[in-house]
């Protein structure tokens, strides 16, 4: 009696819906349409292939396609799980990301406090140009940079160390087959790439504090130092933590652009450099292994998910200020 | 007296590292630049250098040699035009229509599309999907159609669009203007600074595009500039096969890491000629935009 009273309600509901959505559409009729193209690209370009996530659970046949192919449950989860290299592959992306975060938050407030302080405004203005131009450049282009800063046998610091007499002919450190020395010189490449580049919102953040705070303290004897500790570095907090989720958030996903541009493909620095996406990226090139790379992505986005979650629950609990929804 | 050197020490640092940190952020496109000009047999003996050893211009007299890179050019500014304008439309109409208090679904379209910056296909699907089902392999518009909307740049935009006075879409709504009018007529011109940033991040997006061009790109007329720095970079054979090189093997040595170099300038020029008028507004748009709103 009730069930049924209830599914009457709502068959009532969703008529009514049904009814108001359509003389919603004609009411706002120019505004549906401005937003069609959008939700139509979304649809087709990022839901259609969650769908394709189906992929995952098949033994992919490219000729059957995705509404034929053979379901084998759980199995290409498996196979990935046993294999030593998702703990390789998992562990390098969290660690470099955790890496990248860390320092690039340094840095772009260190950058961003230092301007703030310097009163010649020519100088600020033709340095913060500058620390931000790497932002715009490829990292392909970078990759081209990085052979010719490294490269063994015409690399410039190598060519500097030997004028200097530190190494001799023949001593040349090889960069490239070295791949303890990878973490360090992706981290310098990101700070180099983007922490001018970060700066720029810390920056809006310093100029939008309120400067009879700077003023009172000032008179209460506060020094610069102080001003910037006690006053600068507490109010960047919200905009620290915001980025800082932002950042949180795709902890789970290496930087393909980046380390595939720059390490590509040599086996000799996979063991410090290779992240879930450009093992995904390889499985899929070098062995055509379809439905395993997609189980991998997939295993991806959704921890990458719950990351999201987790930490905005941190977040909402601390400060809710900074949450992102 | 202790205060004033701690403002000395303060000045002092804050000069010094932003001094640094500028030259750590050029060194590396001089020395590009540098090694362009440089003769190769030079940078074989004692490798590159932040000036040019025995000044030549062979390497870029080798890239001009044939069409490759004018092809490449070509290419590269075609969709990186009409990728930037047709992105900037497209996400400008969604931006307004979901900053629009009146438009009753605006919450679920707008979480319609941040959902997509949680969670994603992946990969895999999405390229199947482009080269499989749509098609799109060996096509110009594969560098376009994929990366149309921007969610992140989508929502710099409806934060934008947001604090401009509603009454002003009001009383045009009152003289009988309709809402794509109202779009580009009035709304529009006054989010020139947020539009010139999303425009600016587009533009080098597409500019930098060489990623795509690995997944769906075989036809050497449609490489991508910076997919043809990474061929370059990457595959020295690949560098015997271009015309320009077979042309180069007259000489003693081959130019190959001047050559290198010389490509890399002649990609990365117009950005930086572009940068500075550029630069002025995206700062700006940023910071309003980015405001949590």
């Amino acid at each position: 009696m009730n069930v049924a009273l209830s599914n009457k309600a709502d068959s009532v509901v969703i008529k009514k819906n049904k009814k108001s959505f359509l003389t919603d559409v004609k009411q706002n009729f120019y505004l549906y349409l401005l937003v069609l193209p959008g939700v139509l690209y979304f649809f087709i370009f990022k839901y259609l292939p969650m769908v394709g996530l189906v992929v995952a659970f098949q033994d992919f046949n490219s000729v059957k396609g995705f509404f034929k192919s053979k379901f084998v449950g759980l199995k290409n989860f498996e196979y990935f799980f046993t294999s030593k290299d998702w703990l390789v592959v998992t562990w390098n992306t969290l660690y470099l990301n955790i890496l990248f975060l860390v320092t690039g938050l340094f840095f772009s407030i260190l950058i961003a406090i230092v301007l703030s302080e310097i009163t010649s405004k020519h100088f600020k203005k033709v340095t913060q140009s500058i620390v931000i131009l790497p932002n715009f450049i490829s990292w392909t282009l970078v990759s081209m940079f990085v052979f010719a800063l490294l490269s063994t046998d015409v690399g410039y610091i190598n060519s500097i160390l030997k004028a200097f007499g530190f190494i001799q002919e023949g001593q040349e450190i090889n960069f490239y087959s070295n791949p303890n020395l990878w973490v360090g010189i992706l981290i310098v490449l990101k700070i180099w790439k983007s922490a001018g580049f970060g700066s720029v919102i810390y920056l809006a953040a310093i100029a939008g504090i309120d400067q009879e705070i700077y003023e009172a303290a000032k008179i209460d004897g506060a020094s610069r130092l102080q001003s910037i500790t006690k006053i600068t570095l507490p109010q960047l907090k919200t905009t620290v933590v915001l980025l800082t989720l932002f950042g949180i958030g795709g902890i789970f996903h290496g930087d393909l652009g980046m380390i595939y541009a720059i390490v590509g493909d040599n086996p000799n620095l996979y063991e410090t450099t290779d992240v879930i996406d450009t093992y995904v990226f390889r499985m899929l090139r070098q062995m055509n292994d379809i439905s395993m790379s997609t189980a991998i992505g997939f295993y991806q986005s959704l921890v990458g998910l719950i990351i999201v979650y987790v930490s905005n629950y941190f977040a909402k609990k601390y400060d809710s200020d900074s949450a992102i929804f | 007296m202790k205060n004033s050197l701690e403002n000395k020490a303060i000045d002092t640092f804050s000069y010094l590292f932003m001094a640094l940190f500028s030259i750590f952020c050029i060194v590396p496109f001089i020395l590009i630049l540098s090694s362009s000009l440089s003769d190769e047999k030079a940078v074989q003996l004692t490798g590159f250098a932040l000036i040019p050893k025995h000044f030549s211009l062979t390497a870029y007299e080798v890239i001009f040699q044939d069409n490759t890179i004018f092809t490449a050019y070509k290419t590269t500014i075609i969709f990186t035009v009409v990728g930037t304008i047709l992105c900037m439309i497209v996400t400008s109409a969604m931006a307004y229509a979901l900053s629009v208090k009146t438009f009753t679904h605006r919450n679920k379209i707008a979480f319609f599309v941040y959902f997509t910056m949680l969670f994603s296909g992946g990969l895999i699907p999405s390229y199947l999907l482009i080269s499989k089902y749509l098609g799109l392999s060996d096509n110009i518009l594969v560098y376009i159609l994929p990366g149309l909307v921007n969610p992140f740049n989508m929502f710099l935009l409806r934060n934008f669009f947001k604090q401009i006075p509603d009454s002003l879409a009001e009383s045009a709504k009152i003289d009988g203007a309709n809402d794509i009018y109202i779009l580009f007529k009035i709304i529009l011109p006054l989010a020139k600074p947020a539009m010139a940033t999303i425009g600016l991040f587009y533009g080098l997006g597409f500019w930098n595009e060489w990623f795509t061009a690995t997944l769906f790109i075989d036809n050497k007329d449609l490489y991508s500039l910076q997919y043809l720095i990474m061929k370059v970079m990457r595959e020295v054979d690949f560098m015997y096969q271009l015309d320009y090189m077979q042309g180069a093997t007259v000489s003693y040595v081959l130019p190959r890491n001047t050559v290198r170099m010389s490509t890399a300038v002649v990609t990365v020029g117009p950005i930086i000629f572009v940068y500075p008028f550029l630069q002025k507004y995206f700062v700006k748009g940023l910071v309003v935009g980015a405001v949590k709103g």
